[in-house]
């Protein structure tokens, strides 16, 4: 086996490589390609995780508080969500709910996958936030409540604190997922990592050289995460609570 | 110190795969064929059952080196392989006779040899037949769908920097996807192998809604791989397909697979014997896909 990594300054159309490796004036190399498919699946993952955040948030919320509507809607989202492949709903999202209502159809590929990856995760986060929420003593709830807060902000002042420092642990590893799970984004055209190792191995027949790259970039992107989580899990500690030291 | 350890290493390599594919068979009596999942030269019906196109001529090209040295049987085994693996498992020895459907290009003639060119696959356009759509010319401002991993793209690429045709495209991520995307109107064309397109048409929900038009974007020699530097089981190989190219029976081996009912469905592909392909046969050669560019 002998490596060539030159293959990385290789033009795409002309298959000469370029001096700097950077192709200029409409010239692409394959490490220009590589580049910009790492930043489609950053893109993917960063508003996907926005997505999750939010919505698996409320939900997880939602079927902690006394309603019991809201308790039955947060935990049909979950439900639905949780129990279906990841692959099976990106397709469902891509196909078959634009067939059934057609104004989704306008909607680029893109968009659709963020939804697709944000709803699969937000019933993951829905889940950990419950945990959180439940793991706390019943009496902060009821204390929040005596001393005359409404709900709304015994959420926002007593529990949410609390909760969201306890779960942040099981958020990076969610965070750090969804960076890998939006792999199956290449299922509905978007050129994204896994697509590029696909597309470029066939093309270069140096499948072993491109899946490295990729590799490490996914690493990379994944590992900074749980980096930037382990900061703030630091940073948000309180001393003498769970988590805390 | 260094040279004869450099020496041994390179000796070693040699034993690896400096394997006399004909005395393999000979001392085994079985022979290892790689083949394809679902392609369209090489495909399985499950069970361990594999058939199509390439898998026919093999065996016949099989069944002559039998009779050549002189085995009274001979066992095939057969090996599935992929588009990722089929080249480390020709040259590991894994696979002694990869029938399934790959391209012979300069890049592969690095690590593995090629028989003589069985069949040239053509590029081509599918549209819908409706779309009024001719040439790739009409395809400005369209959407062309393509599956991801395959030549096609590069070739997409090619004419759309050469010529200023200025399309949209979409990745499919197998041809069964990439189908659906045309079907389901996301894209406007759907760029691929014409026995591909046939063959995604003939099982289409509506056959008769498509139709592939247009000039022949790229030709691609696709031909039976073998491993380098083998000379005898290449001749041997060369010398059956030329053989049966000759008395014709390679010219029913492809009516059949290309203009019958095969199985599973019983459905018909209904493409032609291609200009480039009869060429390939009318003078037999294991030239690469870059001798036979053309435009």
């Amino acid at each position: 086996m002998t490596w060539d990594w030159q293959i990385f300054c290789t033009e795409t159309v002309t298959g000469e490589v370029l001096p700097g490796c950077f192709g200029r004036g409409g010239d692409i190399t394959y490490l220009n390609w590589l580049m910009s498919a790492w930043g489609w699946t950053l893109s993917v993952s960063a508003l996907a995780l926005i997505v999750a955040l939010v919505f698996g948030s409320l939900m997880g919320i939602l079927r902690t508080t006394p309603d019991r509507r809201l308790v039955f809607f947060g935990n049909a989202w979950t439900e639905l969500f949780r129990n279906i492949p990841l692959l099976v709903q990106i397709f469902l999202w891509y196909h078959v709910l634009p067939s059934l209502f057609k104004p989704l159809q306008a909607f680029p590929s893109f968009v659709l996958v963020v939804f697709a990856l944000g709803f699969f995760t937000s019933a993951r986060i829905s889940e950990q936030v419950r945990a959180g929420i439940q793991s706390l003593p019943r009496g902060q709830r009821y204390a929040g409540l005596a001393m005359g807060l409404t709900l709304p902000q015994t959420y926002r002042y007593v529990l949410l604190p609390m909760a969201f420092r306890i779960i942040v642990p099981p958020l990076t590893s969610e965070a750090m997922n969804i960076i890998k799970n939006s792999s199956v984004a290449f299922a509905v055209s978007i050129a994204e990592l896994t697509m590029f190792a696909l597309q470029a191995g066939e093309e270069t027949s140096r499948n072993i050289e491109m899946y490295l790259a990729v590799t490490v970039l996914y690493f990379v992107s994944a590992f900074a995460i749980n980096r930037a989580a382990l900061f703030i899990e630091n940073r948000v500690r309180v001393p003498g609570m769970i988590g805390g030291k | 110190m260094k040279k004869t350890l450099l020496a041994a290493a390179a000796l070693l390599a040699v034993g690896a795969v400096q394997a006399d594919t004909l005395s393999k068979i000979k001392e085994t009596g079985t022979v290892t064929m790689g083949v394809r999942e679902s392609s369209g030269l090489s495909y399985t019906l499950g069970d361990g059952k594999y058939v199509g196109y390439h898998v026919d001529v093999c065996q016949k090209v099989l069944s002559d080196i039998r009779k050549k040295l002189g085995l009274s049987s001979l066992t095939i085994k057969y090996q599935p392989v992929t588009s990722q693996n089929r080249i480390p498992l020709v040259q590991n020895g894994t696979v002694d006779i990869e029938c399934g459907s790959t391209t012979n290009n300069v890049a592969r003639q690095k690590d593995v040899a090629f028989a003589v060119t069985t069949y040239v696959e053509e590029v081509r356009i599918a549209v819908k037949a409706d779309s009024g759509i001719t040439s790739i010319g009409q395809l400005t401002g369209k959407t062309v769908a393509t599956t991801t991993g395959t030549t096609s793209v590069q070739t997409l690429r090619k004419h759309e920097r050469a010529n200023g045709v200025d399309f949209k495209e979409v990745y499919g991520k197998d041809h069964a996807d990439s189908f659906l995307l045309l079907e389901s109107g996301r894209a406007d064309a759907f760029v691929m192998d014409g026995s591909i397109l046939a063959k995604n048409i003939a099982t289409s929900k509506n056959p008769k809604g498509f139709k592939i038009v247009g000039e022949v974007l790229s030709v691609e020699p696709i031909a039976i791989m073998l491993r380098k530097d083998d000379a005898a089981f290449k001749a041997a190989v060369d010398e059956s397909i030329k053989a049966q190219i000759k008395s014709g029976d390679l010219a029913k081996t492809y009516d059949k697979w290309f203009l019958q009912p095969i199985p599973p469905t019983n459905t018909t592909i209904g493409m032609p014997l291609n200009a480039a392909t009869k060429a390939a046969w009318a003078t037999p050669n294991d030239k690469p896909m870059e001798e036979y560019a053309k435009r």
